[in-house]
């Protein structure tokens, strides 16, 4: 590579940005087909073809994990080493070995905890699953997360820090939080993978639910925020719609979102006062929510007709709306009338992939599409497959999450027939057979989306290898 | 007044801030379920002694078994109170069902039925044969073959270490004379006799025979332990015995 044309680049560390965005769509591929495979067991059971390793109960954490830990996680670091350096106007603290630590560290740390999942090694704690030993290194990987981006925060060369920084910033403290309480236990032995949770029942149920909960609202809302605050201006053009709005938004949602993990125990055994106030708190959560897509939504303001020419920015504002719908969804379902019907059913899993699929995942294409060209110092290859992407993304959501809804709104209204002798009216298998249909469709939806994902991936790789022969050209030029 | 800015401009200040705001929440709803009387239920039985007990040697391993498959993913262990999960499951759980549970496993998505009060609904034929191939007694059932479990000898050899690891965290298994006898006084000897760590073994073995659980008494499989789990479940309280009120102050 010819040096002059390299050296501003040099400003920053581009080199593990680009290696966190790569794996983040390996991770994708991988988690999001995982998804569609255990969507397809519920479908066609005779998938689980009587191994072990592959039978719903032990890949189901795999594609969790995979999505939530491996694409989100992966896609939250590349994203969050770019901003801090850039608002920052500086160079990743931490040379090259810390950086370089925490995504082998993090990485292996996947890697480890899924083969242990297809080998039964589980903690039996949704979004948890990964035993002591990978919970451990977690915590290693994350120290150093939380001072490689502090440090950087702290030899910035602006006086201010910038709002998608406080978002990163809550998500690394509150995540470090939440894992260490959920996780803590005692091995059966040093050299053994088991464990047991320190706390029992209900107790450990709320502890489960708080982190649970949060993982929701930190590592899948917060964080992604903070990307929002970032690409959406970028990519607009524009500065962000209300700076007073942020402030509003980043506190309220900050402080509440701590409170409403119970809702995910409405009428079980814990004392009905947590139910209570999280029900509460989840309806107050929707103002900061709606506040933060309104602003994200309005900084569009004045562009508007980039909601037709720019696919990139149609990604970026599907996923705020998404955002708001869920947002809306989510304290709906956790009032404790609608939670009675909708809790234990599909509507949950739709209500997440709307969250997950819609707004996560969108955003994170979206911020992406606008990065990676950047990192490699091109334009991508063709923006033609960015819009087919996002056809493709966009009606595999609706179809997803309306399945869902018919699955998860007709069983739970099963489940509570009654005949005329006041006698339950369907056995619990006759839900199971009305819901094969929804969960066909599911699993078809599922297919759209990694559909989508593939494009994305020839996509990139095409823009690469773009980037690279025009820098092999340049070195042959100048040499020549 | 202080202006956000000096915030903004502040890395140290925003940490703390935020470690307080994101604090809070949790402090005010987890923190106090540990210190008031009453989250978990005390329940006695006929004999005046806890009903609750903690699983035998067996039933836990069976519950490893549970959790290691995942079970988890599509059957909750958590009855709410309506009136068609009374009718379908029975009376709703309450907290001191799963008091001893590490980690619990109540579930978010009831793909298949609860399992809660699953103890004593079916034989222990029906639970091997299901377990087997679920398809063979419920035709359009969509849950897994579980062959495997048949197949392979229960792992027993960490069983004391499980045990140890249990009691360091709060369930009453015994190790010392002072604590069986403790255990005598909470559930009575013959429960005491169970929860002994000293004995878990011959326990164990002498359950499995006793039970023959999946229908081959030469062999000790993972189908033993885990129907032998199964079995118990939602059993240990007799709600007969109690009044309904009783437990309502609870919630």
């Amino acid at each position: 590579m010819a040096h002059s044309a390299t050296a501003p680049i040099e400003q920053y560390n581009y080199d593990i940005v680009k290696k966190f965005a790569l794996i983040t769509l390996f991770w994708g591929i991988a988690g999001m087909s995982a998804g569609v495979y255990i969507a397809s067991e519920l479908a066609w059971p005779f998938l689980n073809w009587d191994i072990a390793q592959i039978t719903f109960g032990r890949l189901r954490p795999l594609h969790t994990s995979g999505v939530i830990f491996g694409f989100g996680g992966n896609a939250l670091f590349a994203t969050s080493f770019y901003i801090v350096q850039r608002t920052c106007q500086t160079r990743l603290w931490g040379g090259n070995g810390l950086p370089n630590f925490i995504f082998y560290g993090w990485n292996a740390a996947l890697l480890i905890g899924g083969v242990g999942y297809l080998m039964g090694i589980t903690q039996g704690r949704e979004y948890a699953e990964p035993e002591w030993y990978v919970d451990l290194m977690i915590l290693v990987v994350w120290v150093a997360y939380f001072l490689v981006f502090t440090m950087t925060l702290l030899k910035r060369t602006q006086p201010h820090i910038y709002v998608a920084n406080w978002f990163f910033m809550a998500y690394i403290l509150a995540v470090a939080l939440l894992h260490i309480f959920n996780n803590l236990a005692m091995p059966v032995s040093f050299f053994g993978a088991k464990s047991y949770s320190l706390f029992s029942g209900a107790q450990d149920a709320m502890t489960q639910w708080w982190y649970g909960h949060n993982a929701v609202g930190f590592f899948l809302t917060a964080s992604f925020l903070g990307m929002m605050y970032y690409f959406v201006p970028k990519q607009a053009g524009r500065p962000i719609y209300s700076y007073r709005l942020s402030i509003v938004h980043f506190w309220a949602l900050s402080f509440m979102y701590m409170w409403v993990g119970t809702h995910h125990l409405h009428w079980t055994a814990i004392p009905d006062w947590t139910s209570s106030l999280a029900a509460a708190f989840s309806i107050l959560l929707l103002m900061p929510s709606w506040g933060g897509m309104i602003n994200g939504i309005m900084t569009l303001s004045g562009a508007w007709d980039k909601l037709r020419s720019d696919p990139i920015m149609m990604f970026l504002i599907t996923s705020l709306s998404f955002y708001g719908m869920s947002t809306f969804e989510g304290p709906m379902m956790a009032l404790k009338s609608v939670n009675a019907l909708s809790h234990y059913t599909d509507w949950t899993v739709g209500h997440v992939h709307s969250g997950a699929l819609g707004w996560v995942a969108m955003v994170s294409f979206g911020s992406l599409y606008h990065m990676i060209p950047k990192l490699w110092g091109t334009k991508i290859w063709s923006e033609k497959l960015i819009y087919i992407h996002f056809f493709f993304a966009t009606i595999g959501i609706l179809l997803y999450i309306t399945a869902l809804w018919v699955s998860g709104i007709g069983q739970g209204l099963m489940l509570r027939a009654f005949d005329q002798y006041g006698n339950l009216k369907y056995s619990f298998i006759e839900t199971v057979v009305f819901m094969h249909g929804p969960l066909v469709a599911r699993a078809v939806a599922g297919m759209f989306f990694v559909a989508g994902m593939f494009l994305m991936v020839y996509n990139v790789w095409k823009t690469i290898a773009n980037s690279q022969e025009a820098s092999d050209e340049a070195t042959a030029s100048a040499s020549a | 007044m202080m202006k956000h800015e000096s915030i903004e401009t502040n890395a140290g200040l925003l940490i703390v801030l935020t470690l307080a705001a994101i604090s809070i929440g949790g402090l005010v709803e987890i923190v106090p379920l540990f210190h008031i009387e009453g989250t978990v239920e005390s329940v006695k039985n006929a004999e005046g002694k806890d009903a609750v007990r903690p699983y035998t040697p067996l039933e836990q391993l069976g519950r490893d078994v549970y959790t290691r498959e995942g079970c988890y993913n599509c059957h909750s262990q958590m009855i709410r109170p309506f009136r068609d999960e009374a009718l379908r499951y029975g009376h709703y759980s309450l907290a001191a069902e799963s008091q001893y549970d590490h980690p619990f496993q109540w579930g978010s998505k009831r793909t298949g039925p609860d399992l809660a009060r699953v103890g004593g609904k079916y034989s222990s034929t029906w639970h091997t044969q299901h377990l087997d191939k679920p398809t063979s007694v419920v035709p359009e059932s969509i849950m897994p073959n579980y062959p495997w479990l048949l197949k392979d000898d229960l792992d027993y050899s960490d069983l004391q270490d499980k045990m140890k690891a249990l009691k360091k965290v709060g369930v009453p298994y015994s190790l010392t004379k002072e604590e069986f006898a403790k255990n005598v006084d909470q559930f009575g000897e013959d429960v005491a006799k169970l929860l002994d760590i000293n004995q878990a073994e011959t326990n164990m073995i002498e359950q499995a025979k006793k039970g023959n659980f999946d229908g081959d008494p030469a062999r000790l499989t993972e189908m033993d332990a885990l129907v032998a789990y199964l079995q118990i479940l939602g059993t240990m309280v007799d709600f007969s015995k109690h009044d309904e009120a009783e437990f309502i102050n609870f919630r």
